[in-house]
C-alpha cells in the first residue's frame, strides 16, 4: 500500500515538475500574444489563422523586424472553449507579458477574452469574429473582418438584386454565433427589400446529415437558399440539396471561402453565390504573393480565415510602426487611425466603432472557380 | 405525402448508420459491461482508413471491386485497432471499478481524437467516390445509390452478425461470456480471446459504418465520431443494451424520429430529441425496448 | 460556538488574503492574475467535484449530467444580475457599494442554486428509479437537453452567449463557497443520513430491507448536489463575465467525473485533490500547444492503469497519517 501511494505521489510530482515555460519578451524582441482553437471542434479554423499569423510575422522579421526588434508570437490553445480562452489570455498578458493580442475566430471566445484585454489595456485584434458586440466591449478591441449586419445585407442584395428572387429559405448553424447573426440580419434586410422568407431551418456544427432540413425546405419551394455557415458543412449541404432535387442557388458568406469547398461539394455548387473579402483570382500582387507564399509554406490554398489572420497581424505591426512604440494606449490610437490599409482582404479602414470598413466582393462559383461578380461598398460609416 | 415519404427514407438511411455503430457498443457492453466511449472514434478511424486506402487505389475507375476492397481493408485495420485498444487500455483495468473503466474509455477517446487532429490535420477531407452512382425516383421520392448501399450493407452486416453470434461456436462462447464472465472462464472458455474477438468485430462494424458514411456525405473529419458515437450509444441503450436486434431497432428509431422532428417540429431540437425519446422509453421500460429485465439477486 | 468563531476567521482570512493577493493590502506585492485565475477556476472545480462526489462517490448513483445543473445556475444567476441588478442595488441603497455587490451576488447565487435544485428534483425523481449505466445515460441526456434548451432562449443570448455580466465573484467568494461545500458534504456524509447514502451505495436492496427510503435519500442527495453545481455555475458566470452553452456540454460533465475518479470516489479530500490536479495537468501541459490534449489523455489512461481506485481511493487524506486518525474511514466498496 505504502509503495503504491509512493508511486502515485511520484507520478504527481513528475507532472507538477513539468516546467512552466515563462519566457518574457526581453529587450530585443516584441512579444505578441495569440490565442486560438488549435484543438477542439474548430481546430481547423484556429490552425489556419495561426499559420497565417506566423507567416506574417516571419515576413516582417526577415524584412528587418519591427521598431528595430524581432517580433515573436506566443500562442496559446483554447481548445475551442470560451473559459479556456479567458485563461489563455490572462496567461499571455500576465506570464508572457505580451504587448498586444490577436484572436479569436469565434465571437464567443473573443467575447470571453475581450474584457480581460480591455482591463489590462492590451490592444486586441480579432481576425474574424463578426458579432457586433465583440468590439463594443471597449476601446482596446478591434477587428479586421466584416460585421454580421453588413455581410448579411450583402447576402440579401445577392438574392434580391443579382438573382432577383423573392422567396428565400434560410439554413443556419444554431450553435454558431456567426451563423445565427447572419441569419437574423439577413431576414431583416431581405424582408426590408420586400422579400419573403419561406422556411427557416437549422443544424449544429459537426452535423453531416442535412436531408431532413432540406426536404422540408424543398416543400416550401424557395427560389434560393441562404446558408450562412462554414465550408465544412456548406459543401455537404449543397450536395445533399442536389440529391434531393433542390436545384435553386445557395447564397453564403465568407465562411464558404476555402479550397475544400469545391473539393467536397463539387458540381453541386455551380451557380451558387457568396460574399467574401477578396477573390483568390484578384490580380493584385499582394494577394497573389500571399496565396503563393502560403501554398509554398503550408502546402494548401489559404482560406478566408488565413487571409484575415494575416491582415490582422500586419495591421497590428503597421499600427506599432506608426505609433513608434508598443505601449498599449499609443498602439490603440494608431489602430484607430488606420486608414486605407492595403490588406490581402481589401482596403481596410478602421472606423470609430473599431470595426473594419471594407468593401465586400460577390463571387459566383463556376466549375471550381470563384468568379468575381461585383463589389458592394459599405453604406453608412 | 411525398415529403413524408422522403423524410422516412432520410430517416432510415441515417438510422442504419446509427444502428451499425450501435452494434459495436452493444457487443462490447454485453461482454464487459463497459460503455466504450472510444467506439465513435474507431468509427472515425474507419472512415480515415477507407480514405487513405482509396487514395492508394487511385487511378482505378470507381468500381464495386475497389469499393469492396476499401471496405474490407478499413474493417481489418479497425479490427486491429480495436484489439490493441482492448489489450493495452482496457485489459489492465478490467477488474477495477466500473467508473475506472469508463474514465479509461474517455481517456482513449480523447487520445484518438487529438492524435487524429495532429496526424490527419483538423480540416475535413473529401472522401472519393468508390462505386458508380445513380439516382432513383420513386414517385416524388428521391433515392441515391449511396443511400441504398448504406441501408443494404448495414442490414447484410447485421444479419451476418446475428448468424455469427447465434450459430457459431465463438458466438456461443461470446454469449456465455456476456452471461457470466467468471462462470464462462470456469467452463474453459478463453475469455481474453473472446473479449478480443468482440472488440475486433465491433470495431470492424464501426469501420464499415465509417466508410459507408464517407461514401454518402462525402466529408470526413477527426471529430466526426463524437456526435454519431453518442447518438449510436443512445440507440443501443434505447433498444436494450447488450441486445443485437435491439441496437438495430434503436438506431432506426432514433434516426427516423430525429428526421421527423426536424421536418415537422423544429430543427433546433434535433439533438434534444434523441435524448427525449430515450428518457421516455427508459422511464416506461427501464431495460430498453428489447432488453431483458434483470432480477436482482438478494 | 467554536465552529462559529472558526467560520468567521475563515471568512476574514479569505477576504484579507484576496486583497493581499490582488495587491490591495501591501503596496508592491501581488500574485500574478493568471495564477489567481487558475486557482480560482480550480476552486470552482472543487465545488463541482465535491458536490458530484456526493452522488457518484457516496450514494453510488452514476450521474453524468452535472454540467447541465451548472449551466442552469450560471444562466439564471447571470440573468438575475443583468436584468434585475440595478433594481436590487436600488433597494439596497442604504448599504455601501461593496456590500451592495456582495448582497447582489448572494441573491443571484441563491436564485441560481434554487433553480438548479428544482431542476435536480425534476430530473432526479423520475430518473433515479433507474440504475447503473441507464441512470448515467439518462442524466447525460437531461444535461444535453438543458443545454439545447438554453441555446434556444434568446433573452440569455442563445448561440451568441451571455455577455456583460458584472464581475462580482472573486477568489475569496469562490473559496468561501468551496469551503462551505466541503463542510456541508462532509457533515452530510458523517450524519445518519450520510450513512443511509453509503448503505445505498454498498447494497441498495439490503438498505431497503433495513428500512431506508432509498428513493427519497437518493433524490435528496441529487437535489443538494445539483444546488451546489448551480452555485458553482453562478460563480463561474460572475467570475468570467461571459457564459456560452459550449462551456456546458457533456464533455464538461466528463471532466468533473475525471476529477473525482482521479482523486478517489467517495473521498472528499480526494475530490479536492482531483480538481486541483486536473487544473495543474491542463495548465502545466499548456506549453505543448497541439500536443497538450494528447499528453493529457495519455496521462489519464496511465493514472487509471497504475491507480485504478483513484489516488486516495475511498480514504480521506488524513487517514494516511495514522497517529492523527480521528475519522473512521468509510469501508471500501467491493470492486467490480
Amino acid at each position: 500500500m505504502k509503495l503504491r501511494v509512493l508511486r502515485a505521489g511520484l507520478l504527481i510530482a513528475a507532472v507538477l515538475s513539468i516546467p512552466i515555460a515563462c519566457r518574457r519578451g526581453g529587450g530585443d524582441e516584441i512579444l505578441i500574444g495569440e490565442y486560438g482553437s488549435l484543438t477542439g471542434t474548430t481546430a481547423t479554423f484556429g490552425q489556419s489563422t495561426n499559420n497565417a499569423i506566423q507567416m506574417a510575422f516571419d515576413e516582417i522579421n526577415s524584412a528587418g523586424g519591427l521598431l528595430g526588434k524581432k517580433v515573436r508570437v506566443a500562442v496559446e490553445d483554447d481548445q475551442s472553449k470560451p473559459e479556456e480562452a479567458a485563461t489563455a489570455v490572462t496567461k499571455l498578458i500576465n506570464q508572457n507579458h505580451v504587448v498586444a493580442m490577436l484572436g479569436e475566430v469565434s465571437s464567443s471566445r473573443s467575447l470571453a477574452a475581450a474584457p480581460i484585454c480591455q482591463a489590462n489595456n492590451i490592444p486586441m485584434i480579432s481576425p474574424s469574429s463578426t458579432n457586433p458586440r465583440v468590439t463594443q466591449v471597449g476601446d482596446y478591441i478591434f477587428r479586421v473582418c466584416f460585421i454580421d449586419p453588413f455581410q448579411a445585407e450583402v447576402g440579401a442584395r445577392i438574392a434580391w438584386e443579382i438573382l432577383k428572387v423573392k422567396k428565400v429559405a434560410i439554413l443556419s448553424d444554431v450553435r454558431n454565433d456567426y451563423s445565427v447573426g447572419l441569419q437574423t440580419f439577413f431576414r431583416q434586410h431581405f424582408k426590408g427589400f420586400g422579400g419573403e422568407i419561406v422556411a427557416e431551418q437549422s443544424y449544429s456544427e459537426g452535423d453531416s446529415d442535412f436531408r431532413a432540413q432540406l426536404t422540408q425546405i424543398k416543400s416550401a419551394n424557395p427560389e434560393a437558399i441562404y446558408v450562412p455557415g462554414y465550408y465544412t458543412e456548406v459543401a455537404t449541404i449543397a450536395r445533399q440539396a442536389r440529391e434531393l432535387g433542390l436545384s435553386v442557388p445557395l447564397i453564403g458568406g465568407d465562411g464558404w471561402d476555402s479550397p475544400r469547398l469545391w473539393e467536397i461539394g463539387g458540381e453541386a455548387l455551380n451557380g451558387c453565390y457568396f460574399s467574401n473579402h477578396y477573390s483568390v483570382d484578384d490580380p493584385a500582387p499582394a494577394v497573389q504573393k500571399f496565396v503563393a507564399d502560403f501554398k509554398k509554406r503550408f502546402n494548401q490554398t489559404p482560406d478566408a480565415l488565413a487571409a484575415l489572420g494575416y491582415d490582422a497581424a500586419r495591421i497590428l505591426a503597421d499600427a506599432m510602426k506608426r505609433a513608434g512604440t508598443t505601449k498599449g494606449d499609443k498602439v490603440r490610437d494608431a489602430l484607430l487611425a488606420t486608414k486605407d490599409f492595403q490588406g490581402v482582404t481589401g482596403t481596410i479602414t478602421i472606423n470609430k466603432e473599431r470595426n473594419a470598413v471594407k468593401p465586400a466582393v460577390v463571387l459566383k462559383i463556376e466549375n471550381g472557380k470563384f468568379v468575381y461578380m461585383t463589389t458592394v461598398k459599405p453604406t453608412g460609416t | 405525402m411525398t415529403t413524408f415519404l422522403q423524410q422516412l427514407v432520410n430517416g432510415l438511411s441515417l438510422g442504419s448508420i446509427y444502428a451499425l455503430i450501435a452494434l459495436g457498443y452493444t457487443m462490447v457492453y454485453g461482454v464487459l459491461r463497459l460503455i466504450n466511449f472510444a467506439h465513435g472514434d474507431v468509427y472515425m478511424l474507419g472512415a480515415y482508413a477507407g480514405y487513405y486506402l482509396s487514395r492508394k487505389l487511385k487511378g482505378d475507375e470507381p468500381s464495386l471491386g475497389s469499393a469492396l476492397l476499401v471496405m474490407l481493408g478499413a474493417m481489418l485495420t479497425c479490427a486491429l485497432i480495436g484489439v490493441v485498444i482492448e489489450r493495452f487500455a482496457y485489459r489492465p483495468v478490467r477488474r477495477a471499478a466500473r467508473l475506472t473503466l469508463l474514465i479509461t474509455a474517455i481517456g482513449v477517446s480523447l487520445f484518438i481524437e487529438n492524435t487524429a487532429q495532429l496526424v490527419f490535420g483538423p480540416d475535413p477531407k473529401f472522401f472519393p467516390s468508390l462505386a458508380p452512382r445513380a439516382d432513383f425516383h420513386v414517385g416524388g421520392v428521391r433515392l441515391t445509390s449511396e443511400q441504398l448501399t448504406v441501408i443494404a450493407v448495414s442490414f447484410l452486416l447485421m444479419v451476418l452478425l446475428r448468424f455469427f453470434i447465434m450459430k457459431t461456436r465463438t458466438g456461443k462462447a461470446m454469449r456465455a461470456v456476456s452471461f457470466n464472465l467468471d462462470a464462462a472462464k470456469l467452463m474453459g472458455i478463453s475469455t481474453d480471446r473472446i473479449i478480443a474477438i468482440t472488440f475486433a468485430l465491433g470495431s470492424a462494424l464501426a469501420a464499415a459504418a465509417g466508410v459507408l458514411i464517407g461514401m454518402q456525405i462525402p466529408k470526413i473529419d477527426p471529430l466526426m465520431g463524437i456526435l454519431y458515437g453518442l447518438k449510436a450509444f443512445v440507440a443501443a441503450v434505447l433498444g436494450g443494451i447488450g441486445n443485437v436486434p435491439g441496437a438495430v431497432i434503436g438506431g432506426l428509431l432514433i434516426g427516423t424520429s430525429e428526421v421527423m422532428v426536424v421536418g415537422y417540429l423544429s430543427s433546433t431540437f434535433r439533438d434534444a430529441i434523441a435524448f427525449g425519446i430515450l428518457i421516455l422509453v427508459l422511464l416506461l421500460r427501464p431495460q430498453g425496448i428489447l432488453g431483458r429485465a434483470q432480477k436482482e439477486k438478494v | 460556538m467554536k465552529g462559529f468563531v472558526l467560520a468567521i476567521v475563515f471568512v476574514a482570512v479569505l477576504f484579507l488574503g484576496n486583497s493581499l493577493l490582488t495587491g490591495g493590502l501591501l503596496p508592491g506585492f501581488s500574485v500574478s492574475p493568471y495564477f489567481l485565475q487558475v486557482v480560482s477556476l480550480a476552486g470552482i472545480n472543487i465545488i463541482l467535484a465535491v458536490s458530484l462526489n456526493l452522488i457518484n462517490g457516496f450514494t453510488g448513483q452514476f450521474s453524468i449530467g452535472h454540467a447541465g445543473f451548472m449551466a442552469i445556475g450560471a444562466y439564471v444567476s447571470a440573468y438575475v444580475t443583468a436584468a434585475f441588478g440595478d433594481r436590487i442595488r436600488g433597494a439596497l441603497g442604504m448599504l455601501p457599494p461593496t456590500f451592495q455587490n456582495s448582497a447582489l451576488l448572494l441573491i443571484a447565487l441563491g436564485i441560481g442554486a434554487a433553480c438548479a435544485a428544482v431542476a435536480g428534483f425534476l430530473v432526479g425523481v423520475p430518473s433515479l428509479r433507474l440504475r447503473g449505466d441507464y441512470l448515467a445515460i439518462v442524466t447525460l441526456g437531461f444535461g444535453e437537453i438543458i443545454r439545447v434548451f438554453i441555446l434556444n432562449i434568446d433573452a440569455v443570448g442563445g448561440a451568441r452567449g451571455f455577455s456583460g455580466i458584472p464581475r462580482l465573484a472573486n477568489f475569496a467568494w469562490i473559496y468561501l463557497f468551496a469551503g462551505a461545500t466541503i463542510l456541508v458534504v462532509s457533515r452530510i456524509v458523517r450524519s445518519s443520513f450520510g450513512r443511509t447514502l453509503v448503505a445505498i451505495r454498498e447494497d441498495e436492496i439490503a438498505a431497503e430491507a433495513m428500512g431506508v427510503n432509498t428513493t427519497r435519500s437518493k433524490v435528496i442527495s441529487f437535489v443538494v448536489s445539483s444546488a451546489m453545481a448551480g452555485v458553482a455555475g453562478g460563480l463561474f458566470a460572475h467570475y468570467l463575465m461571459y457564459v456560452h452553452t459550449n462551456s456546458f456540454t457533456f464533455i464538461k460533465s466528463f471532466e468533473i467525473i475525471i476529477m473525482i475518479v482521479i482523486g478517489g470516489l467517495g473521498s472528499i479530500t480526494g475530490s479536492v485533490l482531483g480538481a486541483v490536479l486536473y487544473i495543474v495537468l491542463t495548465e502545466g501541459l499548456r506549453q505543448f500547444a497541439q500536443y497538450r490534449m494528447v499528453l493529457f489523455s495519455l496521462l489519464l489512461i496511465v493514472i487509471m492503469i497504475v491507480r485504478p481506485q483513484g489516488i486516495l481511493g475511498h480514504r480521506e487524506l488524513w487517514s494516511f497519517f495514522p497517529r492523527r486518525r480521528r475519522v473512521e474511514p468509510v469501508p471500501p466498496a467491493v470492486a467490480g
